[in-house]
């Protein structure tokens, strides 16, 4: 990755004020936040959150079993939360978590009501609005015992066009028997620099499913969420669908470390570029037995780019089930033919191929916010072939 | 229907057809029988316009137009329709969404569709992923009948098929060919009579398929020419009894 200097973005003073209704943003700003699975109605959702610049301006729940607010406003109603502010992951990592650490701008704090499932999405959204704006968020998840709930992310800028540096902390606790899904998308920019620096831990019998999707170019993001199981029967599985365009410069890891007997792991992701570089770790690390863990990096080279995949699997203890696939190449002109043998033209078979090959359906998302993704895919393919 | 002039196909160097003639009526079926390596299937992939069948000389005419440089998606829209013996996996790509691509716009029913080749199950797989030699049968024809097409391609219908699946899937291909899986009720006589003329242009070794379809013309491919033009039946007889070697006396 390129040397990021972060004193080209503004860290400080881009304050915003609150809005109490979504719907009344600006119609350009309302579109981008669709496009990154926001619902603006909010009818959809049983909580929301949006962050813009430097503050949140909105956080309203209408769930009595979510609790959300500002990251800040956490700290100073739960003593520092000592059990899990910076529990995670340490502030001093890199520079990113140290800037983080040092001028934190705000983030989430959503924390699940015990045994409770919270049946629909809860919702967030990160949001760059000004030119060269400097983000940092830490965001605290907490899902208690028993209970489940479905998180949201959108990450956005307002103009695609604009500079930005977005810096975020996010910390997942996921308890006995806790279910999170977690569902992000990307939607920065070509001058865009972004660090997320993610970590969870999960207990006995909680399960994270994480869905990745970026469809836009973005210039420079580098990221590894980690999840620890560390409980009996944990289970986690990334779901990654990434396309990097030209200009885009992608370094995407997931890292599962299976800590406790039963667990499984599933890391997969499907990659194209069409000019963007893509390198796109993976590694799963079992250090007790049973665990089974399965690592599957699909990509597509359309037209040109690079895809550099790395799968490692690291077994420490004997009986451990490690495999993977990995797989980096082009679309099979035999596929092709086929669909064209039913009369379909050579781009409706390249984009039924595509489309079936990014696998969105998989992440069983609510529908509109799959028909939102299957938008964006539709768009993007103007430069894949 | 489907008129094929002194055709000659290559694959790489190598020359597979060597100048075949043959005419397809419109309602007729017409049964291929040939040795393995004959040519038979690179017929068929010709037909259908796949790229690495190089067509060096002569014509195909279908439905009176010219097709031998049309790209395969035009010949499929003109209503050309081939069932594939190894079709290719497409991965995150369901059967269901593929039979409502092959109707091109036009409405169909994939569950109604599938249940008469008893194949409802599949329709939320992956095509062909897996798929058994019997079920790739299945999904082929569930593609075909909701193509609907004027002239269907079969490469050997019979092969890897158990006998009970046999019948089904003769049945279905008896109903393809005589259109009777066209939406009629709103269509006048003489336009229910056009829609039901269509053709069959079918590949097989063992003859199974002759007790469902109706089919009086046959032919052999023996090492890249067309010979021996009898009734389906009768070819197969005379394979039965004397092999193919006869074939060779026949082209001299
Ligand atoms: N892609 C290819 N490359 C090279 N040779 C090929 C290719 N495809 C077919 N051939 C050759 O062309 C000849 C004709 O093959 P074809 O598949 O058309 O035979 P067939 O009559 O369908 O045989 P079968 O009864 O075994 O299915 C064979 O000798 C075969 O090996
Ligand atoms: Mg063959």
């Amino acid at each position: 990755m390129s040397k990021v200097d972060l004193s080209q973005f503004t860290f400080k003073g881009l304050e915003r004020p609150v809005i109490e209704d979504l719907r009344t943003m600006s119609a350009a700003d309302k579109e981008q936040l669709i496009m990154s699975g926001v619902d603006v109605d909010e009818t959809d959702r049983s909580a929301s959150f949006l962050h813009m610049d430097h503050s949140n301006v909105h956080c309203e729940s209408n769930d009595p079993n979510v609790e959300i607010m500002d990251i800040k406003k956490a700290l100073a109603k739960y003593d520092g939360l000592p059990d899990y502010f910076w529990k995670l992951i340490d502030k001093d990592k890199d520079e990113f978590t140290r800037a983080a650490a040092e001028n934190l701008h705000g983030g989430y704090f959503i924390r699940t009501t015990k045994g409770v499932k919270i049946e629909k999405p809860v919702q967030s959204c990160l949001f760059i609005k000004a030119d060269k704006a400097g983000q940092n968020v830490h965001n605290i998840v907490v899902v208690e015992e028993d209970s489940e709930v479905h998180i949201i992310t959108g990450c956005l800028v307002a103009d695609s066009h604009n500079a930005g540096a977005h810096l975020g902390i996010s910390e997942f606790y996921v308890k006995k028997g806790g279910k999170l899904t977690f569902t992000m998308i990307h939607n920065w920019g070509e001058n865009v620099t972004v660090r997320p620096r993610s970590y969870g831990l999960v207990e006995e019998g909680g399960a994270y499913l994480s869905n990745y999707v970026l469809m836009k170019p973005v210039k420079d993001l580098q990221m590894y969420p980690t999840i620890r199981l560390a409980g009996r029967g944990a289970v986690a599985r990334f779901n990654s669908v990434v396309v990097a365009p030209e200009g885009s410069h992608l370094n995407m890891g997931n890292r599962v470390i299976m800590d406790a007997p039963e667990t499984r792991a599933e890391i997969i992701s499907r990659t194209i570029t069409t000019g963007g570089t893509l390198i796109v770790p993976g590694h799963i690390q079992a250090n007790a037995v049973p665990a089974r863990g399965h690592l599957e990096c699909k990509g597509l080279i359309l037209g040109k780019g690079v895809i550099h995949a790395i799968p490692e699997l690291e077994g420490r203890v004997a009986g451990v089930e490690l495999s993977h696939e990995a797989a980096v190449g082009k679309i099979a002109q035999e596929e092709i033919e086929y669909l064209m043998a039913r009369g379909m033209d050579e781009e409706e078979a390249t984009s039924t191929i595509v489309r079936g090959f990014l696998n969105v359906e998989i992440m069983g998302l609510p529908a509109k916010l799959q028909e939102t993704i299957q938008k964006t895919i539709a768009e993007s393919e103007k430069d894949m072939f | 229907m489907l008129t094929i002039e002194d055709l000659h196909v290559k694959i790489g160097e190598r020359e597979v057809l060597k100048g075949i003639n043959l005419h397809i009526k419109e309602g007729e079926t017409f049964i291929l029988f040939g040795p393995n390596g004959s040519g038979k299937t690179s017929l068929l992939m010709t037909l259908m316009g796949f790229s690495g069948y190089t067509v060096t000389g002569g014509r195909i005419i279908f439905r009176g137009q010219d097709v031998t440089q049309a790209p395969s998606f035009e010949r499929a829209r003109l209503g050309l329709g081939m069932s594939f013996q190894r079709p290719p996996t497409i991965h995150g790509l369901k059967t269901r969404h593929l039979v409502q691509m092959c109707a091109r716009g036009r409405q169909v029913d994939p569950e109604a569709l599938a249940g008469k080749v008893n194949f409802t199950e599949f329709l939320d797989r992956d095509i062909n992923a897996g798929f058994s030699g019997g079920e790739i049968k299945r999904s082929e024809l569930l593609q075909l009948m909701a193509q609907n097409p004027k002239l269907v391609l079969f490469d050997e219908p019979e092969s890897g098929v158990d006998l009970e699946n046999m019948q089904l899937i003769g049945k279905v291909v008896r109903s393809l060919l005589s259109g009777e899986l066209s939406p009629r009720a709103e269509l006048s006589m003489k336009e229910q009579k056009s829609r039901t003329a269509r053709s069959g242009l079918i590949i097989t070794h063992t003859g199974y398929i002759l007790d469902y379809v109706n089919a009086d013309r046959g032919q052999v491919l023996y090492n890249g020419h067309l010979c021996c033009e009898a009734r389906p039946r009768d070819i197969l007889e005379h394979i039965r009894s004397y092999g193919y070697q006869e074939c060779v006396r026949c082209l001299n």
